[in-house]
């Protein structure tokens, strides 16, 4: 077996040292080949200093030292971090090389980010022979800072983690703590924490300091008072929910309420985030509780729209012209409809073909609504124009902080009927199929029912969205609805957290609202989505905000079985 | 659900029951239509049903790709239309390059010959590292996984192409010896297209003889029945498995260099998507795992892609049918996969429970 033959003596040190140097090195590589470096590169995290694109760039080398000092864990300390040094230096290898035979033969008629923006941001702006050096140190500096984290203790990480991460958040988001401060305090105070709209180094350094103080006094003092005294100790409102929750939760509704008078443009992301949420919350039902992936959400999310389109607006064809009011639970009906129509037909299948068989749903539809055939209906690739703003009473909705308001109350609605519909004897049908539907069936939960229900119900707060959007953007073309945005939502979902309520909002929250807030990211967006989807399947396939079960299922599968041969499981 | 003809009553077979009715009248009628209308001529048909082998084969190509995948993994490699663009994509430039030297018009066969094993190398490189980095860790987890994997798989390389390479269109230069077209039997026939239908079939043959008359390729079939068994006979599971991916990428790879020569435009980087899923469709067609059926598949799918609009589309008096080429292909894959998922060979894979 396999496993007798398994290499039981520690890494030679040279062939770690080479493999994950190289490995490191592709990464860095990788960034810069396919633009990143070069684009993140405007954005400065602190002033005059770093960037967004060094950022990217660093985190090859930095990998490559982490990964050289685990493998020798075993060895000495002043050697795991001399060879994560190493390790490093080796990481610049690859993009060293490639500049090199650049100069020689000029490949950036190929690939378009060799282009001397790159070598300037990777030879320091001194050129070619010159900058090697540099970056040489650089990438080995990263590779120490990498062998030098394995030497943390949990603790510890978690405040160097946390540090990082409010850093680049606040560099990142600079705009709102700006204003902010301008407002509340001066514009003085503002020109010394920040610059443009970066951090300058030295508050910089304080922030995290004090961050990372603060986090690690916070993780020994919630060490000291334990979880479950603390809950029971604690006053409940209407004997059933603990104060601390309550109050959470008021601060964020307050949050949320407030947060869009602050700016146009984020009342504007908001709302489409909160859209993006409604989704999440609906596909939810279909894989996170059910376990059926579709892929052909979208394909609901335009029968949404298009109703609004139809029945508001008096085209060639049609001359409805109802209020958006009374469109809209036609609107979310039809999508009840299809969604359970659509299901139909999958009802006998699983996983992949189920999968494949919903993308093309969703691509039917969509090659439908553009085409010449149904043009009388729907617009062909003209789409659907005019739509007018829902009005309640002469009160007209046509500013993003209305329309955020309106999605708000949709994303309540949603996510009240998915929290309730989670504890629910539905709920629990089905998950009981999701985990395996012979074992459900066998415990008389009927399938078809359940399987419906779960394509209708999911499919209900999909078609409410497309409504909105409809009445928000006042045209609708078949281009807005692609499998881009089945897929986003589903990203969201899984990245989130699977089957997690509060994780559906974070992960839509986050790769929705990111792009849009900065619109670095925006280009590289779906790139983006693909590497963060295969990276989190690798690495924590349940999300970032997992619900229990699927903690304990999938965090088991990383420590046990990973890809080794295991003849007890392989099945099939 | 009570008795009705004293069977139980089953909802989902009823309404796939009545599908299948409703489709087959639909077909027919459209068909009979087209017949009696006649307004397309035997030449234009026999025009179709060439162009329609010709991109035919290369779907199947790709569908082979697909096929052997799930045969041995039982997961549907959904990055695979994305192997075929790496190869297609990356060599568009050097085409370009045979071009401007004038060595493509020169020596096309060696030109072409050269595209092929580049454009092979390609392919064959990206799904190595597909295997290696998305899939090996994740062959045992639970089905969902690595099929989330393989998507968002699927998207990041879209992605990388499109940074390593940029947004715009490019176009395969045209081959001079390439031009023009023969008689056969009275019907005029595209040069181009006998070409690639032959060298596919060519290719096609290999494999076949390799997976059928080779150790190496028993093993693959060895492994496609049953893993646990195959080990126990000593077999290393990795490295079939990492050739059977090399393979694949190797004709996809193949296949876009003859996409390039029967269709040298629309080169960029999302490319993979449409004769991905139309490939998978193939695979499916033809019977998924089964190697011959991928071949078939292919065909057919090429043939009905290409006769369908007019035969099918117009008979029903659908306007705008060449624009619907995609939704036919789209509509045959959902079709497929309600009525005979076993497709045509009817290859009955045990199924791995979700």
């Amino acid at each position: 077996m396999s496993e007798v033959r398994r290499n039981t003596a520690p890494p030679s040190i040279w062939k770690s040292v080479l493999r994950y140097g190289l490995v490191g090195g592709a990464i860095a590589l990788y960034f810069c080949m396919v633009g990143l470096v070069a684009a993140f590169d405007q954005r400065f995290l602190i002033a005059g200093q770093f960037t967004l694109g060094d950022m990217v760039l660093y985190v090859g080398p930095f990998l490559a030292g982490l990964s050289t000092a685990r493998a020798l864990a075993d060895r000495v300390a002043w050697q795991r971090l001399l060879f994560g040094l190493v390790a490093g230096i080796v990481a610049s290898a690859p993009a060293i090389l490639l500049m090199l035979f650049n100069q020689q033969v000029n490949i950036s008629s190929v690939f378009v980010s060799m282009s001397s923006t790159l070598i300037s941001i990777l030879t320091f702006e001194r050129g070619l022979p010159n900058g090697l050096p540099l970056l040489m140190s650089a990438f080995g500096l990263l590779g120490l800072l990498g062998s030098a984290y394995t030497f943390l203790g949990q603790r510890a990480r978690s405040a160097v983690n946390t540090a990082l991460l409010v850093i680049v958040t606040i560099a990142l988001f600079s705009d709102i703590p700006i204003r902010v401060i301008e407002k509340y305090l001066s514009i003085q105070v503002v020109r010394t924490i920040f610059q443009g709209n970066a951090l300058l180094p030295l508050p910089a350094i304080v922030l995290s300091l004090l961050v990372m103080g603060l986090n690690y006094l916070g993780s020994i003092r919630a060490q000291k008072m334990s979880a479950a005294k603390k809950r029971k100790d604690e006053r409940l409102i209407l004997g059933r929910y603990p104060i601390s929750q309550v109050l959470s939760w008021a601060l964020v509704l307050t949050f949320l309420i407030i947060l869009p008078q602050t700016d146009r443009v984020l009342a504007h992301v908001l709302m489409f985030i909160g859209l993006y949420v409604m989704m999440g919350l609906g596909l939810n039902i279909e894989v996170g509780f059910a376990g059926l992936l579709d892929l052909g959400y979208v394909a609901i999310f335009a029968f949404g729209a298009y109703t609004i389109g139809i029945l508001t607006t008096e085209t060639a064809m049609n001359s409805f012209g109802l209020s958006f009011w009374i469109a809209l639970p036609i609107a979310v009906m039809i999508g009840v409809l299809f969604g359970a129509l659509l299901g139909i037909p999958v009802l006998r299948m699983r996983g992949d073909y189920l999968a494949i068989v919903t993308l093309g749903f969703g691509e039917i539809i969509r090659l439908l609504a553009l085409s010449d055939w149904l043009s009388p209906l729907v617009g062909g690739a003209q789409g659907i124009v005019r739509i007018p703003s829902p009005s309640i009473a002469g009160f007209d909705i046509n500013t993003p902080e209305r329309y955020y308001y309106l999605v708000l109350i949709g994303v309540a609605l949603t996510a009240f009927l998915a929290v309730r519909l989670r504890d629910s004897r539905l709920g629990r049908q089905w998950m009981a199929m999701r985990e395996d539907e012979d074992v459900a069936q066998s415990m008389g939960i009927d399938l078809v029912q359940t399987k419906l229900l779960a394509f209708a119900i999911g499919s209900a707060s999909a078609g409410f969205a497309g409504a909105i959007f409809a009445a928000r953007l006042g045209g609708i073309f078949p281009h807005s609805f692609s499998l881009i945005i089945s897929i986003t939502v589903l990203s969201a979902i899984i990245i989130g957290g699977f089957g997690s309520i509060p994780g559906v909002i974070v992960g839509a929250a986050v790769l929705v609202g990111l792009p849009e807030l900065l619109r670095e990211f925006n280009e590289y967006r779906f790139l983006i989505y693909g590497i963060l989807l295969v990276v989190m399947m690798l690495t924590r396939p349940a999300g970032l905000l997992p619900t229990d079960t699927f903690k304990r299922e999938l965090e088991s599968l990383e420590e046990g079985d990973e890809g080794m041969n295991n003849p007890v499981s392989a099945g099939g | 659900m009570g008795k009705i003809f004293g069977k139980r009553f089953n909802f989902g077979d009823f309404v796939v029951r009545l599908l299948q009715v409703v489709v087959v009248v639909i077909v027919v009628v459209a068909l009979y239509n087209t017949i009696t209308i006649g307004r397309y001529t035997s030449r234009h048909w026999v025009a179709l049903i060439f162009a329609g082998l010709a991109q035919g084969s290369i779907y199947a190509l790709i569908a082979l790709g697909y096929t052997m995948v799930y045969g041995i993994l039982r997961m549907i490699n959904f990055a695979h239309g994305e192997v075929y663009m790496a190869g297609a994509f990356s060599t568009v430039f050097l085409a370009e390059h045979f071009s401007r030297i004038g060595f493509l018009n020169a020596q096309p066969l060696l030109a072409i010959v050269a595209l092929i094993i580049f454009a092979a190398l390609v392919s064959m490189t990206v799904a190595f590292l597909l295997e290696r980095i998305a899939y090996r860790p994740l062959r045992n987890a639970p089905r969902l996984i690595p099929l989330i994997t393989a998507i968002g798989a699927s998207f990041t390389l879209q992605y990388t192409f499109r940074g390593f390479y940029g947004t715009q269109f490019r176009s395969y230069p045209e081959v001079t010896a390439l031009r023009g077209s023969v008689d056969l039997f009275g019907y005029s026939v595209h040069i181009v297209q006998l070409v690639v239908l032959f060298a596919a079939i060519a290719l096609m043959l290999i494999l076949y003889w390799y997976v059928e008359r080779t150790k190496a390729g028993k093993a693959m079939r060895a492994v496609s029945e049953d893993k646990a068994v195959a080990r126990l006979m000593g077999i290393d599971i990795d490295k079939v498995i990492v050739t059977t991916f090399l393979i694949g990428g190797m004709l996809a790879g193949a296949a876009g260099v003859f996409n390039g020569l029967y269709r040298p435009q629309g080169v960029y980087y999302f490319m993979g998507f449409f004769p991905g899923v139309k490939a998978f469709t193939a695979a499916v067609l033809g019977g998924i795992g089964n190697i011959p059926g991928a071949m078939v598949g292919g065909l057919v799918l090429g043939m009905l892609e290409s006769l369908g609009p007019n035969a099918i589309v117009e008979g029903l008096g659908i306007p705008g049918a060449n624009q619907l080429k995609d939704v036919i292909a789209f509509t045959f894959l959902v079709l497929i996969l309600i009525f005979r998922p076993q497709g045509i060979f009817g290859e009955k894979l045990r199924e791995k429970k979700v």
